[in-house]
């Protein structure tokens, strides 16, 4: 079986935001980048297929010289083999997707693993985009993932509940949280990460369909207030929720 | 001629709140282009339905209809979008950032290589031009975007573009042949399985929210009983969930739900940063928390500094009290 992983790199939760000096995207200094957390639950299934199924794993990723590192973290896990489409230019995930497919086509995987969503830009798009642009089937958000023979089964998260999908190889999958535990790369793992080549490729396609035109903070709210310490601030609380918020 | 075109999402035959979002939001930018704009319905018996879109102002619903799109299929139903959008000769799509949607809005946006805004939480309208505005690093910032390519698609975070009604216009029906085979249908949903008939965080008008605060599992009834109270749903924290004491698909944050009620209530919560990345947006926020320098106070609209436990029960009678008046 031969499966496949994107994976971005992302300023970890905890980024304090500031508005970088073009004005349309952060300011980089100062920031910690780590590979996107539903990333790992992507890796960590591909992982799984490896193992029982056998054959080859790759990872893809599109972006700075700096995704190395995402790359890199997959390699810890235990991928084996990574692209990168170096490119410096600020790409929209309709541009990310083409140039994965591009690598994808290429490929020629069984299963293709994303994360549901990157948290940077919060987008949810790449996975299916590739999957339309490569003409596969894809389940998004899947918190569950079962393969036999060719029929492919997930459960993905719908609001108040699951839907059960089916559908067959080869298929694109995006992860959710809960899909699996990701596994901590050990030492050896790691020490062989860093030596291990990346392959770099030229992007294929570095045309945008949407355009930045401004970045900013949310307006600050104004210091909230509070009611009070015990039991009897309850309805006064109430009284302003009602009659000042009007919420109720 | 260029047309706006809403999808509308429905589950059992009956139009969700965010489909009547989109069709609302499609009328508003065609009144403020000058363009029509026309919803469409996807399903089994959906027609039925389609009546009540004219009341917020559509005057055409293009009807998909077939046994086999009961359920959803991410390839039948993104192909019958995209060629509606097509045969209409609507170059603009609004969607709802569902599950549904954010599963849907991609697959079309490739096929008719489209830019998509997902997730908007404002859109507007410059000389001609449509600018959306959306979160980004889960709420840290904003940004505004516009859509290059010919086609442009949208999609709305739910709960945020509140449908506005309008005097009454009929909505014409136009059959639309869905055209689906078999191997559309590669993509099958085969089952829903509904998580007690309970409400969604992401669908609730109000979100009572517990966190480490409360002790222990035992004592979660306490948001439960609130949440009830209030026509609710009930959120956790990611500490919570991590503990086992409430189900991943409550978590409220940058790793779970991202929500905008009208009212947030978060009780023993302390406010980490991924937790108000997914709730900062709601418009009036309320802590319960012991630690008067808890970082959710400072995002707080009100707030009481006090054991949750004992504030709880109180509140809940409150307002059952209140609102049986
Ligand atoms: C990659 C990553 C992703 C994350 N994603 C999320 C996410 O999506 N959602 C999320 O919530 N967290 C997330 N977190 C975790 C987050 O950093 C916090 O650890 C978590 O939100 C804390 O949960 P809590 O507020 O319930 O617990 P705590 O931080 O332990 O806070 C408990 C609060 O309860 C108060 N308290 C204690 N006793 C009482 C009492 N009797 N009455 C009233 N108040 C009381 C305390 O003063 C304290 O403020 C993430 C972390 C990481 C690293
Ligand atoms: N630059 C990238 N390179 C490789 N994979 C990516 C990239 N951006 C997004 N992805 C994949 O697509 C998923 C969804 O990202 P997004 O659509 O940006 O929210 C991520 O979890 C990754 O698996």
């Amino acid at each position: 079986m031969k499966i496949a992983v994107c994976v971005s790199q992302v300023p970890d939760t905890t980024t304090k935001v500031k508005v970088g000096s073009d004005g349309k995207t952060i300011d980089p200094a100062g920031v910690t980048y780590i590979i996107n957390p539903y990333d790992e639950f992507a890796v960590e299934a591909a992982l799984q297929l490896k193992e029982k199924n056998g054959g080859e794993t790759v990872v893809v990723s599109v972006g700075k010289d700096s995704n190395k590192e995402a790359i890199k973290k997959a390699y810890a896990m235990g991928i084996e083999k990574g692209i990168l489409v170096k490119s410096d230019s600020e790409m929209d995930s309709y541009a990310v997707a083409r140039n994965l497919a591009d690598v994808l086509k290429e490929i020629n995987a069984d299963v293709i693993l994303f994360g549901k969503q990157s948290i940077d830009y919060d987008d949810s798009q790449v996975g299916s985009l590739v999957a339309e642009m490569l003409g596969l089937p894809s389940i998004s958000v899947a918190v569950t993932l079962n393969i036999d023979g060719n029929t492919v089964t997930c459960e993905r998260e719908i609001e108040g509940g699951k839907e059960v999908v089916e559908s067959s190889l080869p298929v694109a999958i995006t992860a959710q949280r809960g899909l699996n535990n990701p596994r901590y790369p050990n030492l050896k793992g790691i020490m062989a990460a860093k030596s291990k080549a990346i392959e770099e490729r030229q992007p294929t396609f570095t045309e945008n369909k949407t355009e930045t035109i401004s970045m900013s903070l949310p307006k600050p709210k104004s210091k909230g207030k509070i009611v009070g310490t015990d039991v009897s601030a309850v309805p006064e609380l109430v009284k302003l929720l009602r009659e000042e918020a009007k919420v109720i | 001629m260029s047309k706006i075109l809403a999808f509308v999402e429905s589950r059992d035959n009956r139009i969700k709140n965010s489909g009547f979002e989109t069709a609302s939001t499609a009328v508003k930018l065609a009144a403020e282009l000058g363009l029509e704009a026309e919803a469409i319905l996807i399903g089994n018996a959906v027609a039925n339905t389609a009546a009540e879109l004219g009341a917020y102002g559509i005057k055409k619903v293009l009807i998909a209809e077939d046994p086999k799109l009961e359920k959803y299929s991410t390839t039948a139903y993104s192909k019958i979008l995209a060629e509606a959008a097509k045969a209409s000769g609507a170059d603009i799509i609004i969607l709802s950032a569902t599950a549904m949607g954010k599963d849907l809005s991609p697959r079309v946006s490739a096929k008719l290589e489209a830019g998509l805004v997902a997730d908007c939480t404002e859109i507007k309208t410059e000389g001609g031009n449509i600018i959306a505005t959306r979160p980004v690093y889960a709420g840290k910032a904003l940004i505004d975007v516009k859509v290059t390519s010919p086609v442009k698609i949208f999609s709305l975070r739910p709960n945020v573009f509140k449908p506005v009604a309008v005097d009454g216009v009929s909505a014409e029906i136009e059959q639309h042949n869905p055209g689906i085979t078999d191997s559309d249908l590669n993509v099958k949903v085969k089952d829903v399985i509904v998580s007690d008939e309970k409400l969604d965080v992401t669908e609730a008008n109000v979100v009572v929210s517990g966190g480490r605060g409360l002790k222990g599992p035992e004592n979660f009834y306490l948001v439960e009983d609130l949440a009830k109270v209030l026509g609710g749903a009930a959120g956790a924290s990611r500490a919570i969930v991590d503990a086992g004491w409430r189900p991943h698909s409550d978590q409220v944050g940058q790793t779970g739900k991202t929500v905008s009620p009208s009212l947030y209530i978060a009780v023993g919560i302390s406010g980490a940063i991924q937790h108000l990345a997914g709730m900062s947006s709601s418009k009036c926020i309320v802590a319960i928390n012991k630690d008067k320098d808890a970082p959710i106070f400072q995002i707080a609209d009100y707030g009481i500094v006090a054991d949750a436990l004992e504030i709880m029960p109180a509140l809940t009678e409150e307002f059952k009290k209140v609102l049986s008046n």
